[in-house]
This record gives C-alpha cells, sequence and structure tokens, in this order.
C-alpha cells in the first residue's frame, strides 16, 4: 500500500518502466551505500591495519595486516576512558538540566500562563534569531565571570550544563505539545485537588513521551557532537570532552592508532542512532522546521 | 482567560463543582488567588528563566556593548567605532567574506540542490527507503572530529584514498588541503557529506505529504516527468524548500569547526579563513575581544534578515 507518487504505477510496471526502475535504483543504492558506508568502512578497516601498511600507496582495500592492538592503544594512549566518560558526564547532566528546567518553563508557558508569560516566551525565541556563533564570545566571557553570584565556570561542567538550557527550539517544541494536550483534563486534575506539580508529573509527563524522547536525543547528541564551546570552556586535559580530547592529541600518535580512536569514538552515537532511529527522524520532520 | 465550566467528570467526586472564578479560595479573594496562580507559574520558569538571563541575554547586551568597548589591562573604555575601523582595516576581512560567501554558495549548489534531488529520487522507489534514509542520516550522528580527521585522512595527498580513486579514473591527483585552489571545495564536500542528511529527511518527509491525485491530474493534461517536478512537486514543497534554503544559509555563513578541523582554519595562502574563524582568532589568539564581538555584530546584521525571513516563514507554514 503506497501513496500515489511523481511516476505513475502503470508507467513502473510497463516492462521499460521497471527496467529504468532497477537500473537507477541499483545506482542509487550502490552509489549511497559506497558514498556513505565507504567512508565508515575505511575508518574502521584502517584501524586495523599496522603503520606501515596504514599510510602505504596505493592504499589496501582490505587489511593486509590485522593489529586489533591499534583500538587498545588509542584507548590507553588517547586515555579514552576518561574523555568518553567526560562526555557522558556532560551530555547527561546537560539532558537532566534541560529535562527538569525547560519542561518546567514550557509547561508554565504553556499550562499555567503567568502575567509577562507571553514577554518571556518572546525573549527566548528571540535568541533563536542570533546566530550562535556570533554569541560564543560574550557567553565565554560570562563563564570566566559569572555576573550575581561572580564565579569563575572554566574547566566546570557548569559551563556545559547551565547554557545548555537556553535551548529556545527544545521550549518551543515542547510548549507546542503541551498546547495540544486538552485543558479539560488537566481543569479535571486542578478540581481533584492536584497540584501544578502534580498535574505535570502525573498527567503531562505521561502523555507527553514521545516529545520527551525528542528532546533528550537530541539534548544528548546536541552535548556529544558540540565541538567549539567545549574546546574553549573546559581547556583541562583532564575534562576534555571526546571530540576535542581526540582533536587535541590528533597530531602525536600514529596515524592507524588515531583512526582507530576516531572509531571508538563514533560508536556510542551511532549506537544511539540505531536504537533511536524511529524517534529521531520523527523528531526531525516534526520539528526540524519551525524556529 | 475563561473560567472553566466543568461538570465533575468520571471521577467519583460528589461536590458540585462551580466555575474557578466564583469558587471561594481557600484564603478568599480572587487577587490572593491569582498571586498564588502567578508565584507557582513564575516558580516553575524561573530556573530556565535564569539561564537565559545568564547565558543568552546577557551576552546578547553583551556582544552589542563589546563591540563599542576596549579592554585594557582589566579598565573598560569606550572607543566608538575604533573596532569596526580595526576590523574593517584587516587585509584578511575581504578575504574572509569572499570565503564565506562562496563557501556558502558552494554548500548551496551541493548542500541544498543535492539532497533535493536525492529525495525526489528516494521517494519514488518502493523498496529499501528505510535503508536510503538511514545511509544519508548516519554522518549526521558522527562526532564532527571522528568525520573531519577521517576526511582528512581521506584527502591525504600522499596515501590517501581519494587521490587513488581519482588515479583509478585517469584524473589528476590534487593537492586537497594543500592548494588554494581547492581547498574550499574540499571543506566543502566534506561538510556535504556530514550533514545532508537532515535536509534530505525532511525533503522526504515534504514530499509524502503531496496529495498523488495531483500528480494524476498533470498527467492528464499531458506533463511529462520534469513538467510534473517543475509545476506539482516543487510548488508544493515551496515552502519548506524556502525554510531550509535560510536556514542553509544561516548555518553555512556561520561554518567554522569543518575548516577548522581541515586545514587549522585559515589554510593555505588564507583559502579557508571563514568570517567566524576571523572572530574566533581576534577573541582567543589575539585577545582583542572588541574586534570580536565587532566582527560578529557585522554577521549578525547580514544574517538578521535571513533569520527575519525565516521566521515569518515558519509563522506561514504553522497556520
Amino acid at each position: 500500500m503506497s501513496t500515489r507518487t511523481l511516476i505513475s504505477p502503470a508507467q513502473l510496471a510497463r516492462p521499460r518502466g521497471k527496467l529504468v526502475y532497477w537500473i537507477v535504483f541499483a545506482v542509487i543504492v550502490g552509489g549511497f551505500t559506497l558514498v556513505f558506508l565507504g567512508p565508515l568502512y575505511w575508518l574502521v578497516s584502517s584501524g586495523f591495519k599496522n603503520p606501515q601498511e596504514v599510510i602505504q600507496t596505493p592504499p589496501t582495500l582490505v587489511p593486509g595486516s590485522f593489529e586489533p592492538a591499534n583500538y587498545t592503544r588509542a584507548w590507553e594512549v588517547m586515555d579514552l576512558a576518561k574523555l568518553l566518560f567526560n562526555t557522558l558526564y556532560y551530555a547527561f547532566g546537560a539532558l537532566a538540566f534541560q529535562l527538569v528546567l525547560d519542561v518546567a518553563a514550557a509547561y508554565s508557558l504553556s499550562k499555567l500562563r503567568p502575567v509577562f508569560g507571553k514577554a518571556v516566551l518572546g525573549m527566548m525565541l528571540a535568541t533563536l534569531m542570533i546566530p550562535a556563533t556570533v554569541l560564543v564570545v560574550p557567553q565565554y566571557l560570562t563563564v570566566l565571570d559569572v555576573p550575581v553570584v561572580e564565579r569563575n565556570l572554566l574547566n566546570s561542567p557548569w559551563a556545559i550544563w547551565l547554557p545548555s538550557v537556553t535551548n529556545a527550539f527544545n521550549i518551543f517544541l515542547l510548549k507546542r505539545f503541551f498546547d495540544s494536550i486538552p485543558g479539560e483534563l488537566l481543569d479535571a486534575a486542578s478540581i481533584d485537588g492536584a497540584s501544578p506539580m502534580r498535574t505535570l508529573r502525573s498527567i503531562v509527563l505521561p502523555i507527553s513521551r514521545p516529545i520527551l524522547g525528542v528532546v533528550s536525543i537530541f539534548a544528548v547528541v546536541g552535548v556529544w557532537k558540540d565541538f567549539l564551546w567545549p574546546m574553549l570552556t573546559l581547556p583541562d586535559p583532564a575534562k576534555q570532552t571526546l571530540n576535542v580530547g581526540i582533536y587535541s592529541l590528533s597530531n602525536g600518535v600514529p596515524v592507524n592508532v588515531l583512526i582507530a580512536a576516531l572509531t571508538i569514538a563514533s560508536i556510542p552515537t551511532l549506537l544511539i542512532f540505531l536504537i533511536f532511529q524511529r524517534n529521531i527522524m520523527s523528531g526531525l520532520t516534526a520539528g526540524g522546521l519551525k524556529g | 482567560m475563561s473560567a472553566p465550566s466543568l461538570t465533575p467528570s468520571k471521577t467519583g467526586n460528589s461536590l458540585e463543582v462551580q466555575p474557578r472564578s466564583a469558587r471561594p479560595g481557600p484564603q478568599g479573594g480572587r487577587l490572593a488567588r491569582s498571586l498564588r496562580r502567578n508565584l507557582t507559574a513564575h516558580g516553575f520558569l524561573v530556573g530556565a528563566v535564569v539561564c537565559f538571563a545568564l547565558f543568552s541575554w546577557y551576552p546578547m547586551v553583551r556582544e552589542f556593548l563589546l563591540a563599542f568597548q576596549k579592554t585594557e589591562d582589566g579598565t573598560v573604555s569606550w572607543v566608538g567605532l575604533d573596532n569596526l575601523v580595526t576590523v574593517f582595516n584587516d587585509p584578511a576581512f575581504w578575504q574572509a567574506w569572499r570565503n564565506t560567501l562562496m563557501f556558502t554558495l558552494l554548500a548551496l549548489v551541493l548542500g541544498f540542490a543535492v539532497p533535493f534531488v536525492v529525495a525526489v529520487t528516494i521517494n519514488e522507489f518502493r523498496h529499501g527507503k528505510g535503508y536510503l534514509r538511514m545511509l544519508v542520516y548516519l554522518p549526521v550522528m558522527l562526532p564532527p572530529v571522528a568525520s573531519v580527521l577521517l576526511f582528512k585522512y581521506l584527502y591525504d595527498p600522499g596515501y590517501g584514498l581519494l587521490n587513488e580513486v581519482f588515479d583509478a579514473f585517469g584524473l589528476p591527483a590534487q593537492q586537497w588541503l594543500q592548494d588554494p585552489d581547492v581547498s574550499l571545495l574540499a571543506v566543502v564536500v566534506a561538510s556535504t557529506w556530514m550533514n545532508m542528511g537532515g535536509a534530505t529527511l525532511i525533503y522526504l518527509a515534504a514530499l509524502q505529504g503531496i496529495p498523488g491525485e495531483l500528480y494524476e491530474a498533470a498527467e492528464l493534461d499531458g506533463a511529462g516527468l520534469l513538467r510534473k517536478i517543475w509545476h506539482v512537486t516543487i510548488p508544493q514543497t515551496r515552502l519548506i524548500l524556502s525554510l531550509m534554503l535560510l536556514m542553509q544559509v544561516i548555518a553555512t555563513m556561520q561554518v567554522f569547526v569543518e575548516p577548522f578541523l581541515l586545514t587549522g582554519g585559515a589554510g593555505p595562502e588564507g583559502s579557508t579563513t571563514t568570517v567566524v574563524y576571523l572572530i574566533y582568532q581576534y577573541a582567543f589568539s589575539f585577545n582583542n575581544y572588541g574586534a570580536a564581538a565587532a566582527l560578529g555584530l557585522l554577521l549578525l546584521v547580514l544574517l538578521a534578515g535571513f533569520s527575519a525571513a525565516y521566521v515569518k516563514l515558519s509563522r506561514a507554514e504553522d497556520e
């Protein structure tokens, strides 16, 4: 059961249509596999080559040498366990902050509707108009000396967590989802004496699971993929993320070890992708456009 | 805000429920209740607002101030347009803008047109759609350092795979990242590979929303493949195409990570210096925050038009 698309089914059913279809199909599938999986194959296989083979011309398509020890060396030399732990710590910390603070804010703006709520939402959405890279410099200066509390957050996980909350797009997505929850449902709860917190916990959150999933995945992946901000705010090698740590050590290790490290660094997000493919794709198309 | 007038729901609440406004609150007074309701609501809001205030709104104001200030030995002084003059007189200024515009243009040709053609093609397939969708989106999930350093390895003039492939087709080997004539293109190709998945999936979703009858009607009028694309597919996806175009201009004008990791930022003879790289250099290599902010302000002003158009269009789409 498929919907009608560009090419008519009748045209496809003809022998010539069938032939063209299968030729185009084969070319695209082959080409895509080559273009998108090819580099990944190259990454994984080069990670198994010995130091001579990895920089040999012409390169070998199938590794002639097999050195899984590259992976263990990469793990040790680049201290990937630490980098991996740091990145997980920042990513899930940011996720927790975003889930608690952004969900609470979106709930308040959508259902509790305080005075000035509209103005606050407007100011949050206005930040989407400012190119993110332009704000990096003043944000960095703010981290060096946070106003009011007068703290320097350099090399502290807070430098990742707190700014991650200022994700106006997430708040917008959540608020739009909460807006679609019928008010009668919440009124019924409040008449039954449920506090706003209780209503949020027992009614709003269970209904909102799909959108929470999408927001969570993008929150984690966002921190995982970020480069410039963690490079600036976490200069201490002991505090670095995978991206920054591997980059700063990339010139000091043999090519095959570096490539093995890149492979290891890619595994977590690839796993997330393979597991949550459906959620990611629906999130992209549901909210990917509106800013 | 209208007071809800509900009859008790299926719960066994036997109390007679009156509209909220008429019900006497525990502390009496309408005002007290409204105050309490607002306090709760603001309580839910305050965490995010504090974060926004510290890390978004305050930096936004500061960006404007910094552009007209100078910090020397910890003392801040107003310097008017001096920072802008410094930025304009930098020999790298025009080159950075030229490179950034060129990058944007190339990225649009590759990153805007290619995903659309790919999406239109994939959408025709009766098989393997899920596999192809997964393939194009795979690179988006990789940490940028992994994809960029992988490309660096593929581009290597000595042992890179790409020159080997070129050789197999009888094409001359290139100094991909070392030759100022091709380095920008090499960066664009890597960047497109890394990022085109998102756009492709969004186009695919949009294509699925086109009513099939439109194609049937076009066929009855004798339209061929190209005319169907021109008169049905493109008009039907016009809004999303324009949104993606604006979004890509906004994103690619801010390109930083790809050239920074591939060529160290500036590249051979400054051929991959971008505006954001220049901002980065002012701020973090020369400690000249004023110049960085001034250049940032120029970029902001330029992109503001695109952002405004984007917001306007996405409102239209919401309706």
